[in-house]
């Protein structure tokens, strides 16, 4: 599914400067020296500083940082719902400038309305973007049943469970079938079993679609587990620190967890933590 | 929330939501009989609960006449505290240059007694509908302007991100958002402005008014006739309670996925 590649790429905080960018085939988010200052009364917090990271289509990037680094700050970036202080944001080649059409998100709360069904919240995308009621709502119907919601599609939130409730956000920010999924800690707030379980199936359904996605997480092991690639951040203001190639194979199971090369990396990444702590 | 065992026949009995408070309202009347008795209090001060049901058999025509004056005007005066509160709470909470500057003023002007200024609505606008409908709109707007940006505040900022990413315009974000989540703490706000209302359509009918309950409760204390003015009282109270109960049903049909329906106590001034 992805040209394995040997070797561990680094960028060590020493090579923070202008990094040499290698071409790449057109990646499908583009991110260029980006930094991030909001500017309130109380003064300024430079939150991300000169970030810079190109993702390709159909690939996984797992982002981990220490709590406060501005990991949901690039995602709401990337998102066009906030403005970036300098740098740029591309999406298949365009700047970003306002929310992108071709990307779906997930936050750690599911934020699902109280007063819709599981199925209207589903379908929110589809009523905010006018698009075709009937033939989304198939679409809508299927990606519940693939996220193991059949028969819970016309209950209300309250009569899901947490976990539930999170695979019908992600339903929801796949129903316009866009190619980016921007996920912020999505499972952070479940339990130990069903984020396991939630972990296997995303991994499913990004072996399934060939969606790009871009997964935040302080789970290292989560993160190892998932992604193509990890990038370590550093603490506020956050930089790129180290980013990891995973080369384990896929399909990956829960067994793998338990293996020398997991184990290994997760080792390597916690490393980078190791003089401020726990991670969040 | 089980009931422990010894109260199940209680509990089964008050299922019925109505019936608890209702056995209190015996209970305090009959207090009242037996106050009244005991301590031999003349008629003048406190009426017998017997003499106040006499005033209203005997009464009930003109009661109910001089209720609908004092109801429309409640009903205007509410119907002006949505129309204006419910805008002017989505201003408020919208932005924070209108907040600055309106919601300071706002809480102000809830101190200026209303009571005082109802005479110079009578001198303004004269004797009749007008000046009791704008007491009543001076007095239930508050509670739905509070509530209302209180409501409209309490959406969840990943939300109000999540349909930013779906690019929804402002009138979308409202119809499928803000509104829906700001409904239950709205209601709550309608249902204090409505009862407050009541108590604002009184204060100018007091003033300057030949009709309606308020009207009836002074010319009866006037008089010293006290079964009537307690009878006035309780025909109030009715109509204070069936708009609160009316606006809890429209509540039910509306806001059906608030789960916790709580009895709102309703203050008044
Ligand atoms: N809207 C905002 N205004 C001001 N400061 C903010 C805002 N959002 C986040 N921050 C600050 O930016 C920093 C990074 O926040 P965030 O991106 O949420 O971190 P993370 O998701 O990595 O925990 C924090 O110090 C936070 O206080
Ligand atoms: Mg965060």
């Amino acid at each position: 599914m992805r040209i394995a590649t040997s070797r561990v790429a680094e960028t060590g905080p020493a090579a923070a400067g202008p990094v040499p960018i290698p071409p790449v085939a057109a990646p499908l988010i583009g991110i260029r020296d980006l930094s991030k200052t909001y500017r309130t009364k109380a003064g300024e917090t430079p939150t991300l500083s000169s970030v810079s990271l190109d993702v390709r289509a159909g690939e996984f990037v797992a982002v981990v940082g220490p709590s406060g680094c501005g990991k949901s700050t690039l995602m709401k970036l990337v998102a066009g719902l906030i403005p970036a202080t300098s740098g740029e944001i591309s999406i298949e080649g365009r700047p970003v400038r306002e929310p992108p059409d071709d990307v779906g998100i997930v936050f750690q709360s599911p934020v699902l309305l109280a007063w819709r069904s599981v199925l209207g919240n589903v379908m929110l995308p589809v009523d905010v973007r006018r698009l075709d009621r009937a033939r989304y709502r198939e679409r809508a119907l299927q990606l519940l049943e693939t996220a193991g919601l059949k028969g819970f599609e016309t209950r209300y939130p309250w009569q899901l469970s947490g976990g539930m409730q999170q695979r019908a956000a992600i339903c929801r920010a796949l129903v316009h079938d866009p190619a980016i999924l921007l996920m912020d800690e999505p499972f952070g707030a479940l339990d130990a079993m069903t984020r396991e379980h939630m972990n296997v199936e995303l991994q499913r359904i990004h072996g399934a679609t060939g969606k790009t996605i871009l997964f935040i997480t302080h789970s290292i092991p989560e993160a190892v587990f998932l992604a193509d690639r990890v990038v370590v951040m550093s603490p506020r203001p956050g930089r790129i620190e180290a980013v990891y190639d995973v080369e384990l194979p896929r399909p990956r199971d829960l067994e793998m967890m338990g293996e020398r090369g997991f184990i290994a990396l997760v080792k390597r990444i916690r490393g980078h933590f190791a003089a401020i702590g726990a991670l969040d | 929330m089980r009931a422990r065992a010894g109260r199940v026949s209680l509990r089964a009995m008050g299922d019925a939501a109505w019936l608890r408070p209702a056995l209190l309202l015996v209970i305090i009347v009959a207090l009242w009989a037996l106050a009244v008795q005991i301590f031999n209090i003349p008629a003048y001060l406190i009426p017998r609960p017997l003499d106040v049901a006499e005033a209203m058999v005997d009464q009930w025509q003109t009661l109910l006449a001089e209720a609908v004056p004092t109801t429309l005007a409640t009903l205007g005066g509410f119907a002006l505290s949505v129309a204006v509160g419910i805008p002017l709470a989505m201003l408020i909470a919208g932005s924070r240059t209108v907040e600055s500057y309106v919601y300071p003023l706002l809480v102000f002007s809830q101190s200026v007694p209303k009571v005082a200024i109802a005479p110079l609505l009578v001198v303004w606008f004269g004797f009749g509908m007008l000046p009791k409908v704008l007491t009543a709109f001076l007095l239930g707007v508050f509670p739905i302007v509070v509530s209302g940006v209180q409501g409209f505040k309490s959406v969840d900022p990943e939300m109000r991100d999540l349909v930013r990413s779906m690019r929804a315009d402002w009138l979308q974000s409202f119809a499928y958002v803000n509104l829906p989540q700001a409904l239950p703490s709205i209601f709550s706000g309608l249902k204090v402005s409505v009862t407050l209302a009541v108590v604002g359509a009184v204060v100018g009918e007091f003033v300057g008014a030949n009709s309606g309950i308020g009207f009836v409760l002074q010319r009866s204390i006037g008089n010293f006739e006290l079964p009537t003015m307690f009878a006035a009282l309780v025909i109030l109270a009715l109509i204070g309670v069936i708009l609160f109960w009316l606006i809890e049903l429209v509540e039910r049909i509306v806001v059906p996925w608030q789960a916790s329906r709580r009895v709102d106590v309703a203050a008044t001034a």
